[in-house]
């Protein structure tokens, strides 16, 4: 029975493990060869070398974009994570019936099924020099010269990060708090637990399940980016993943493999120790 | 009802701010897409018009929107059937907790995580190094289901990890066939939950950019055509363009919950025949 088991299993899951291996674990195994690999001008040649390494690892200007791919990810966590949980606690215990819940739900979730880069190219309006936030301010009479910094700077790409991805956070924070039992919050208010008290030492332990999904989902998602980095610094700001794309703009597919490897595997140690504080599969 | 405390109008405040910093730039585009035809990028509007709608309309005026357009909406409508396919037959083949069903697992978080960029450079690197050229229809394509599957499955296992065993059980003890099984009771619970995994798979590779990047060769689709366009463009219209295709995402979406709803009330109608019974 066990053995018909995991014959019926891997014919119904054969599909999917196709697909991951030739479009996922090949992929990887393919950069990892390539990433040894000699590259001239025009072409990249077969060869295991360990240029493209020692290239990376000998110029400042990784450190200093690893640096920056990390300020992104801290920065946006501390914002989606705050603006996110807020938002998820009033849903799930503010709105009274399930009707609103999940038609307030939705209305958050609409945009991430949109398009990226209309909601990146919308906010041109917003922050430009002569943008709705200028010249309010300006009408306010609190700054007399247009903001420079609003749009193409680090504040830019923060702002587009926060907006993109603060659903990650708020739907499997909002998902675990939705099954907390109420009566534990009851039984904390009768045992004279102050609101403070309540969100502190009952509602937010046993929301660090959702939490951490969120997190390994914002985490990721702003570390492997480049698309927005690049659109909303004005190609003034970079992270690893413009280090990436840069170099296959140039058809420099062995360096571009090279960093993209150290990226994967800086990524997977960070999910690593992620993991260790949640089980994914219980939280499903 | 016991009265609302004070903090539920503080967040509720906040909430309604959330929703309008969701909302807001793309409200704020929709409107500039009606500049007249002096307008630029920001306000003062310049009159209204439908001028930038008309330019999206006329041939090569910006490039072959039309032709990304389609090519979008039929990689969607595959990814998105492939998606619930697999999905479902991934769902299924889990619950049985094969052996090596912990690898697949670990595959589909990994395929979740990895940056977009990397499957990118991975298939397109295989594709030209083993001469095969990259098209939106087979590279692309496979690129993208690695975004979405993750998606259908683990809506998958949420699903079933709520279903209740006892519907099956009762078919079987019936006399229903594995096969009966699934088609009459299994796929029918299941079947508004299927609706979502639709709606992601299509509207995820309909919006796909950096899976797409390296892997969809000369035949460009929307959200390519679309950043070509930031570089180049500073009219109004990449607003109507982003207003065009965001409608058309708030259709589908608006599509695929008015059909969710229908299957769940069907369902509720039809599922139970409690009290009807013959004696």
């Amino acid at each position: 029975m066990l053995k018909n088991n995991t014959l019926v299993g891997w014919l119904m899951a054969g599909p999917i493990m196709a697909v991951l291996l030739f479009f996922l674990v090949l992929p990887i195994v393919m950069i990892v060869v390539v990433s040894f690999w000699r590259a001239t001008e025009f072409s990249i040649i077969p060869a295991f070398v360990w240029e493209n390494y020692e290239f990376l690892f000998g110029s400042n200007v990784t450190y200093r974009v690893f640096f920056n791919t990390f300020k992104y990810a801290a920065i946006t966590w501390a914002f989606t994570l705050t603006i996110g949980f807020t938002v998820a606690y009033f849903l799930a215990f503010h709105v009274r019936t399930l009707t609103w819940q999940i038609v307030l739900f939705l209305l958050c979730t609409i945009p991430f099924w949109t398009s990226n880069i209309i909601r990146m190219i919308s906010w041109i309006p917003f922050l430009g020099r002569n943008g709705i936030a200028n010249s309010t301010l300006i009408s306010w009479g609190v700054i007399d010269e247009p903001l420079d910094w609003l749009l193409f700077s680090d504040f830019a790409v923060i702002l587009a990060f926060v907006h993109l991805y603060t659903l990650f956070m708020v739907v499997p924070i909002f998902n675990t708090m939705m099954r907390i039992d109420k009566s534990l919050i009851e039984a904390a208010r009768d045992a004279g637990a102050s609101g403070a008290q309540i969100l502190w030492n009952v509602i937010i332990p046993l929301t660090k399940p959702g939490i951490m999904i969120g997190t390994i989902f914002v985490v990721t998602l702003v570390m492997g980016d480049f698309i927005t980095v690049r659109f909303m610094s004005g190609s003034q700001s970079a992270n690893v993943g413009r280090l990436i794309s840069n170099d296959i703009a140039l058809l420099a597919y062995p360096s571009a493999s090279a960093t993209a490897v150290v990226l994967l595997l800086t990524v997977l140690i960070v999910i690593g120790i992620l993991l260790r504080f949640v089980d994914i599969r219980k939280e499903l | 009802m016991e009265p609302r405390p004070r903090s539920f109008y503080v967040l509720a405040t906040f909430f309604s701010l959330f929703l309008l910093f969701l909302y807001g730039p793309t409200i704020t585009i929709a409107i500039l897409s009606f500049q007249g035809p002096g307008g630029g990028l920001t306000f003062p509007m310049r009159g209204t018009s439908l001028h930038w709608f008309r330019d999206l309309f006329e041939q090569q005026a910006v490039g072959d929107i039309w032709g990304s357009f389609r090519r979008s909406v039929t990689l969607g409508l595959m990814v998105m059937v492939t998606t619930v396919v697999l999905s479902v037959m991934g769902g299924l083949a889990f619950r049985k907790k094969f052996k090596g069903s912990g690898i697949l697992f670990y595959l589909i978080i990994t395929s979740l995580v990895i940056p977009s960029i990397l499957i990118s450079l991975g298939v397109g690197l295989i594709f030209s190094q083993s001469g095969l050229d990259v098209h939106w229809s087979t590279s692309g394509f496979g690129a993208q289901l690695t975004w979405t599957l993750p998606f259908g499955l683990l809506i998958m296992f949420a699903v079933f990890n709520r279903f209740d065993k006892a519907y099956e059980e009762a078919a079987r003890d019936l006399g229903a066939s594995a096969w009966q099984t699934l088609r009459h009771v299994v796929l029918p619970i299941i079947g508004p939950s299927l609706i979502g995994v639709a709606l992601f798979g299509f509207t995820l590779s309909y919006d796909e950019f950096a899976r797409t990047l390296l892997t969809a060769g000369s035949y460009n689709t929307l959200p390519l055509e679309i950043f070509g366009m930031t570089t180049n463009v500073t009219t109004p219209v990449l607003y109507a363009l982003g207003t065009l295709t965001t409608v058309f995402s708030l259709l589908m979406i608006g599509l695929f919950l008015c059909l969710a709803l229908y299957s769940t009330r069907r369902r509720a109608r039809a599922g139970s025949d409690a009290g009807k019974g013959m004696l």
